[in-house]
This record gives structure tokens, C-alpha cells and sequence, in this order.
């Protein structure tokens, strides 16, 4: 108890000298002086523009997404008793892009309040599919077999992505970026538009963790523990969607934080997931920070969408976890 | 058969100028008229390559299941698709310059590297097929994050045109398409057939198969290296055509039953029905706008995914 404390409080601050070296550096240093001046003396040079405007909503964007990623994949982990869920791999993250394409077709218009909207639409749709396919049929599916349902989910929501932008060169022009994941350009605007959708999310994720555990034990386990399992997983579903969708909605699918992260966490805190879900949220925050400063350093004249990045490194986690959970079996 | 040339037929009497049935056949017995050019040279190669590239990834999705003992095994699944995309777009967007008719050579290299290093990474003593399942999904992924970064910095024109090619298109595809990929199938379907018995003893465990003498690890390699030529060779022309090679093999069991010598060949069938089918179906629904036959494909093949995982019992 004692020691899990300690180690969420060692976790905060690794988060927050992230956050920290997250505005500081870049192409244009800057050093930890003018950060504090910026906020506290604001005089209007170069640097502390940089600060204000470009850097500070980046880092905020990557602590909040990566947070809420984390988060969304607990939770699905935890719902679908499946060690390979994720957002990225159940056509969440499509499902919100899908629907932006095809809000931005429609309309015609890129604003912000579209986004969003459509995106939590999007990601709402494809994870109430989910849901029912993971509870229909001859009993239930088998982790593995919800993993292809899930990878045949983001084939068909990326094909007929595709196909839109074929027919449309212009919105293809202006949403390629997004598609990639990325935080850069984000404004605080878009940022404070999403926040609260986010932090209900947010707190809907701590509240239902010592409930996660129940869930955890199978359904009629639970139900004979005296749960509303359907209540319960109903609300799971509503916090990976609020999750999931308003990260998608800033940043654009970024993959692999959700599946990635829940590991990680499990491996420091346990299974109690009171403990794994605090434990994932500082974890993710922190992974995407650090993807994100990588993503402007490993190539020097562009930057990396940290989709691209995070994509990168977390597939090789997927393919291990295939190799470890065969020798489990 | 019979079947298949009618949609053939269809191919080539509908488009934005129709041309009378009779007089489409009379084109192409005697290969002159006033419809030469639009049937001969556009239609015709068009069907055909569609055909070819349907058979071949029929024949790839059969061999996959077998070997696999997966009826949810097909050249998408395991990830050589996205393995001949990533290599393609990597081209099309790195070296604007390259010509568009060598592209079939770099696809089929993405297909074979894609598939060994799958076959790699899933060896532990043996390979296991939702370990391939899943490590495939991973490649997937991870090829699918490299292409969003090209189309991220390449130009917008070569983009649309290699998201074009990505959702699997037959527009455009002439005689130049169609010639090179035949050989890959009349040489190596006979070569297939005269292994389908040994293909069938895969039907069986491990255990028996070993029992009969069969080299077990070698035939699985060999068979998934002609399943690799014949989904590679079809990619490579028409670029990543999803699930026919899922749907094909299992329309041809339910016919035909298992043995492989009478599967193959209908699942070749279906599958080249199924592409001109999608192609055409593609050219019509919208038209003017055509629907790239991949994505067609991906629209019907999808559910039936989800009506598989829902009803199989393995896994």
C-alpha cells in the first residue's frame, strides 16, 4: 500500500519533468527560465510565444490523450477479459476517423466542433459493435477471436475511409496529417472544447475501477457477488467511448498507448485495478510525452506524425505478447 | 464456368458505351469491328486480368487454410497485403520517377518479405497458426503505420494515386497486366494439383501426417512459398484485393467438399467470378464514379468475417 503510493507519486513527478522538457525542447531550446517567466511575467518575445502557443498545448494535448489512451485500454482490457484489447485494435480509434471523413465530406467544412462531435459519434458506433459481437454468438468469443474481429473491424472502417477520399482529393489534402496521429498544430481552443467530455471520462474511470475487478472474474462470478454486470459493462462501454473518442478527436488515432500502457501497468501495480488504472493513466501520459519528443528528433528536417511512432513501437510489444500468450496455452 | 462467362460477357457489353452482347462476342472471335477498340483493348484485358488475380488469390487463401487448418487464414489475414502496399507506397512516394509498370515486381517483393518475416517470427519449434494470425495482425500494423507516414509527406497526386492502388483497383488494367501474371498460373496450378494430395494430408493432425511420412516442416514451407507466389503475383497487378481469398476456398468446400484436387480448381473459379463481380458491380453502382474493386470486396467480405467468428467453433 505504502509502496504503491510512493511509487504513483514517483510516477507524477517523471510525468511532470516530461511534461517540462516537452515545452523545453525542440528545435528552438528554450531554457527552464523563460518557461516560468512565460506564465508568470509574460513579455511578449519569441520564446515565450513558442511557449505559450506552440509548445504548452502540444504537451497538454500529449498528457491528456495519452492519459485517457491508457485509460480506454484498461478498461477494455478489464471488460473483455482479453490481454490484447485496445482501442487501436477494435476499430475505435477508425470508427472516430470514419466519421470525420465523412462529416468533413458532407459538410465540406473542417471545423473544430465537427470534429469532435463526429469523432465521439464515430467512436460510439464502433464500440457498441463491439461490445456486441463480444457478447453474442455461441457463447463468448475467445480473446483471439475478437482480436481478428477487431482487425477485420479496421479494414472495413479503413476501406471505406479510403474510398471517400478517393472520390475526394481535397478532403484527402487536409486529413492525411490528422489520420497520422499527431499533436502538432493543436489549438488550445479544440483543447478546451474536448477537456470536459474527457475528464468525465476521466473520473467515470476511477469511479468504476474497484468494479473492474469484479468483471474481471466473469459474469457469473460477478453477478453472484451481487453486480449489475450489465449496468456496469454498459458504463465501461461509455468511458472507453468518451475516452477513446475525444483523444481521437485532438490528436487522431494513435495507436498502441491503450494496448501497451495496461501492461505496463499490470507489471508495476497488479491486478487490483484501483491501483492499474492511476498506474496507466500516469504511464500513458508519460509514454506519449516521451514518444512525442522522439518523434521530433529521429529524422531532422520533418517530424514524425507520433502516431507513426507510437504505432512503431508498439507492435513489437503485440508481437511478443502473441509469442508469450502461446507458450501460456 | 458457365457462370463466369456471362459476368465476363456483362464486362464487356456494360461501361459508359454499351455494346450489344452478340455483336461483343463477334469482337472477340474475329478481333476486328466497330467496337475493337472499347471491348479488345479496354474490357477484355480488364475482365481477364480480374479473373487471373481472383484465381490466384483463391488458390493462395485455399492453400492457407489447409496448411493453417484455419478457416480463417487468407493472404490479407497473415499480413501479405499490407507487406505489398507498404512496398509500393514506399516507392510510389520515395522515387516519384519510378516507372508504374515495374511496380508488380516491388509489390511481390513486399509480399514475400512480409510472409518470411512472419514465418520467422512465428518459428518456435514448429510454426502455430494464431500465433501467424496474430503476429500478422502486428506486421499489419506496423506496415500500416509506415504507409500513413509516406502519405504524410509525399505529394498529393502521387497520394491519391497510391491510395488508389491501395484499395485494390482493376481501372485501367491492359494486356501488359494480364500476360505477365498468366505464367505465374499456368505453371504453377498444374505443379499445385500434382501436390494436392500431399495438400490433403495436412487435413489431418500432425501426429498421422508425420505417421505417413510426409516431411512436414519442408511441405508446409513449400506450400506456403506457392501461396506467397500466387497472392504476391495477384497483388502486385491489381493491388490489395481483401477477402477474396477468405470467401473463394469456402464456397468451393461447401461444393465440393475437401479434397483438394476438385477444390482447388473451383475455388479458382469462384474466386475469378468474384473479382469481376466486385470490379463490375464497382463500375456500375456509382457510376460515373467507380468504386475500386478492393473496397467492394472489403464491403462484402467483412460481414461475412464477423458471421465466421461468430459461428466457428475453433480457435
Amino acid at each position: 500500500m505504502k509502496t504503491k503510493i510512493i511509487g504513483l507519486i514517483i510516477l507524477f513527478i517523471l510525468v511532470l519533468l516530461a511534461f517540462l522538457l516537452s515545452i523545453s525542447i525542440g528545435v528552438v531550446s528554450i531554457p527552464f527560465r523563460s518557461i516560468v517567466d512565460a506564465f508568470w511575467s509574460f513579455d511578449g518575445s519569441r520564446e515565450q510565444l513558442i511557449v505559450r502557443d506552440v509548445r504548452l498545448p502540444r504537451a497538454l494535448v500529449a498528457l491528456v490523450v495519452g492519459c485517457s489512451l491508457a485509460i480506454a485500454g484498461c478498461v477494455m482490457q478489464a471488460l473483455s477479459r482479453n490481454d490484447l484489447a485496445g482501442p487501436e485494435l477494435f476499430g475505435i480509434n477508425y470508427g472516430a476517423a470514419l466519421a470525420i471523413v465523412i462529416a468533413m465530406f458532407v459538410s465540406g467544412s473542417a471545423s473544430t466542433y465537427l470534429f469532435a462531435s463526429s469523432a465521439l459519434l464515430g467512436a460510439a458506433l464502433a464500440g457498441i459493435f463491439v461490445f456486441l459481437l463480444s457478447s453474442l454468438g455461441r457463447g463468448a468469443l475467445t480473446p483471439i477471436k475478437l482480436v481478428i474481429a477487431g482487425s477485420t473491424m479496421n479494414l472495413l472502417l479503413a476501406s471505406i475511409t479510403q474510398g471517400i477520399l478517393i472520390l475526394n482529393e481535397q478532403s484527402l489534402d487536409t486529413i492525411r496529417f490528422w489520420l497520422a496521429g499527431s499533436l502538432t498544430g493543436r489549438e488550445m481552443e479544440t483543447f478546451w472544447k474536448v477537456l470536459p467530455i474527457m475528464a468525465i471520462g476521466l473520473i467515470g474511470g476511477l469511479l468504476i475501477s474497484k468494479h473492474l475487478n469484479i468483471i474481471r472474474l466473469g459474469e457469473e462470478m460477478a453477478q453472484g457477488l451481487g453486480q449489475h454486470v450489465f449496468y456496469i459493462k454498459a458504463l465501461c462501454v461509455a468511458v472507453v467511448v468518451l475516452l477513446a473518442g475525444s483523444s481521437v478527436a485532438i490528436a487522431g488515432p494513435i495507436g498502441f498507448i491503450g494496448l501497451a500502457v495496461s501492461h505496463l501497468a499490470r507489471a508495476i501495480a497488479g491486478h487490483d485495478y484501483r491501483w492499474t488504472i492511476p498506474y496507466a493513466a500516469g504511464a500513458g501520459s508519460l509514454l506519449l510525452l516521451l514518444a512525442d519528443i522522439g518523434a521530433r528528433f529521429i529524422l531532422p528536417e520533418q517530424e514524425i506524425p507520433v502516431g507513426v511512432v507510437t504505432a512503431f513501437l508498439g507492435a513489437p510489444f503485440l508481437i511478443y505478447l502473441a509469442q508469450r500468450k502461446e507458450r501460456a496455452t | 464456368m458457365s457462370a463466369n462467362l456471362v459476368i465476363l460477357l456483362l464486362h464487356l457489353v456494360t461501361g459508359a458505351r454499351s455494346v450489344p452482347p452478340l455483336e461483343a462476342i463477334r469482337t472477340v472471335l474475329s478481333g476486328s469491328g466497330e467496337y475493337a477498340f472499347t471491348v479488345m483493348d479496354l474490357r477484355l484485358p480488364r475482365a481477364m486480368t480480374g479473373f487471373l488475380v481472383g484465381c490466384g488469390l483463391a488458390l493462395s487463401g485455399t492453400i492457407l487454410q489447409v496448411i493453417t487448418r484455419n478457416p480463417l487464414a487468407s493472404p490479407g489475414v497473415i499480413g501479405l497485403n499490407s507487406g505489398a502496399a507498404a512496398a509500393v507506397v514506399a516507392v510510389m512516394i520515395l522515387v516519384p520517377t519510378f516507372p508504374m509498370s515495374r511496380l508488380p515486381f516491388i509489390a511481390f517483393g513486399g509480399a514475400a518479405a512480409a510472409a518470411a518475416l512472419i514465418y520467422i517470427l512465428s518459428w518456435k519449434k514448429g510454426t502455430s497458426t494464431t500465433r501467424m494470425l496474430l503476429i500478422g495482425i502486428g506486421i499489419t500494423a506496423m506496415a500500416g503505420s509506415l504507409i500513413t507516414y509516406w502519405l504524410t509527406v509525399g505529394g498529393i497526386f502521387r497520394v491519391t494515386q497510391a491510395s488508389i492502388w491501395m484499395a485494390g483497383s482493376l481501372y485501367g488494367r491492359t494486356w501488359e497486366h494480364f500476360w505477365p501474371l498468366l505464367p505465374w498460373l499456368v505453371i504453377l496450378f498444374p505443379l499445385l494439383l500434382l501436390l494436392a494430395r500431399t495438400l490433403d494430408i495436412f487435413q489431418l493432425a500432425d501426429e498421422s501426417a508425420l505417421g505417413l511420412g510426409v516431411r512436414l516442416e519442408l511441405m508446409r514451407g513449400l506450400f506456403l512459398l506457392l501461396a506467397v507466389a500466387f497472392a504476391g503475383s495477384s497483388v502486385a497487378m491489381a493491388g490489395t484485393i481483401a477477402f477474396v481469398g477468405l470467401m473463394a476456398p469456402h464456397m468451393a468446400h461447401y461444393l465440393v467438399g475437401s479434397r483438394s484436387h476438385r477444390r482447388l480448381p473451383i475455388a479458382a473459379l469462384l474466386g475469378g467470378l468474384l473479382v469481376m463481380l466486385a470490379d463490375l458491380a464497382g463500375r456500375l453502382i456509382f457510376s460515373p464514379h467507380e468504386i475500386p474493386a478492393g473496397l467492394m470486396t472489403v464491403l462484402f467480405g467483412a460481414p461475412y468475417m464477423f458471421y465466421l467468428l461468430l459461428r466457428s467453433r475453433t480457435l
